[in-house]
């Protein structure tokens, strides 16, 4: 059973993908969502709360998703933190680096919203 | 021909010690050099050989003289810039636009009008970040061949040689990543098909 009272952080520059991404969210249940412009203030927020997920794209400036991701499992409160990446990079070699570095899950963009869904309910079930 | 072809080596040497970075007109110098200094009756191969070295050189001064007619001012100060600028526009107003249709939605969403309705239209405003990602990349290639341009200009226009003058050139990095075309790209089976592998 998913605890969909846990507060879910979504990160990304483009204030719009953010309010796409919590509205997604509400419709699936998740109501707690707080937002992040990027790696740095997401890390900032992380360290600072609870959370149960962490939804975040890849290409932001200055701290990417990619280093938000190394930087979290490097976190001993934070290391098992639900982390999928939602990004428009594709190439296998960026999967690659993400899975490596230790990303729960991959959503590549454009998506939907069964897809977000699926992905983390099997997010969360694996971590739960 | 042998001397000649030593003596023109020789020539080249010199040149390239005391000029490490030659520049394209010096390259047209040597060779009406080399052909100034030929005497004597030649042999069909030489003489081939002749024509070839002068054609050369002729080839180098029209490129020089097509290259400086290039106006590159004009690439650089206006076609570029007003380029990037109408882009931008469309991000700006696309994005505008995008935010006044999710506005719409969620209000939909509070009159309880369902998610078979507003799902479809969330995800159909994610067009704006993937057409964002791809302008960004038109833009960042346009700024770097302006930036290759004004290089190649400047290489043979010794007058343009201002280094600082020119725009920086953007790391090849920049131009990297993001959104991929579709039949470049892959799908989200594909990514759940290259996670499953680890």
């Amino acid at each position: 059973m998913i605890d969909k009272s846990m507060n879910v952080l979504i990160v990304d520059d483009y204030k719009t993908m953010l309010r796409i991404i919590r509205n997604l969210l509400k419709q699936i249940e998740f109501h707690n969502v707080e937002e992040a412009s990027d790696g740095s203030e997401a890390l900032s927020k992380l360290r600072g709360g609870q959370f149960g997920l962490v939804i975040s794209d890849w290409n932001m400036q200055p701290m990417t998703g990619l280093q938000l991701l190394q930087e979290v499992r490097a976190d001993a409160r934070l290391r098992h933190l639900p982390f999928i990446m939602v990004t428009a990079e594709s190439k296998s070699e960026n999967v690659v680096a993400a899975k490596q570095a230790g990303v729960s899950n991959y959503i590549v963009k454009p998506f939907n919203a069964e897809t977000l869904k699926e992905k983390i309910e099997k997010v969360l079930v694996h971590a739960g | 021909m042998q001397d000649e072809s030593s003596a023109l080596a020789h020539r080249l040497d010199q040149l390239k010690q005391r000029y490490p970075q030659a520049e394209p007109a010096m390259v047209a110098e040597v060779v009406r050099a080399v052909l100034a200094s030929m005497q004597g009756d030649l042999t069909a191969p030489e003489t081939a050989l002749l024509a070839e070295v002068a054609e050369l050189g002729r080839t180098i001064a029209r490129a020089r003289a097509e290259i400086a007619a290039l106006k590159v001012d004009d690439i650089t100060a206006s076609h570029i810039p007003s380029a990037t600028d109408e882009l931008d526009a469309i991000v700006a107003h696309t994005a505008a636009a995008t935010e006044q249709i999710l506005e719409v939605c969620e209000k939909l969403d509070a009159q309880g009008l369902g998610p078979e309705v507003t799902t479809p239209i969330y995800e159909a405003c994610s067009f704006q970040d993937i057409t964002g990602q791809r302008i960004s990349k038109v833009v960042a290639t346009l700024k770097a061949i302006d930036a290759k341009v004004a290089h190649i200009v400047a290489a043979f226009t010794p007058e343009l040689d201002d280094a600082d003058a020119l725009p920086e050139m953007p790391a090849d990095a920049e131009l990297l990543n993001g959104p991929q075309l579709p039949v470049h790209a892959m799908d989200q089976s594909d990514i759940d098909r290259l996670l499953a592998d680890f």
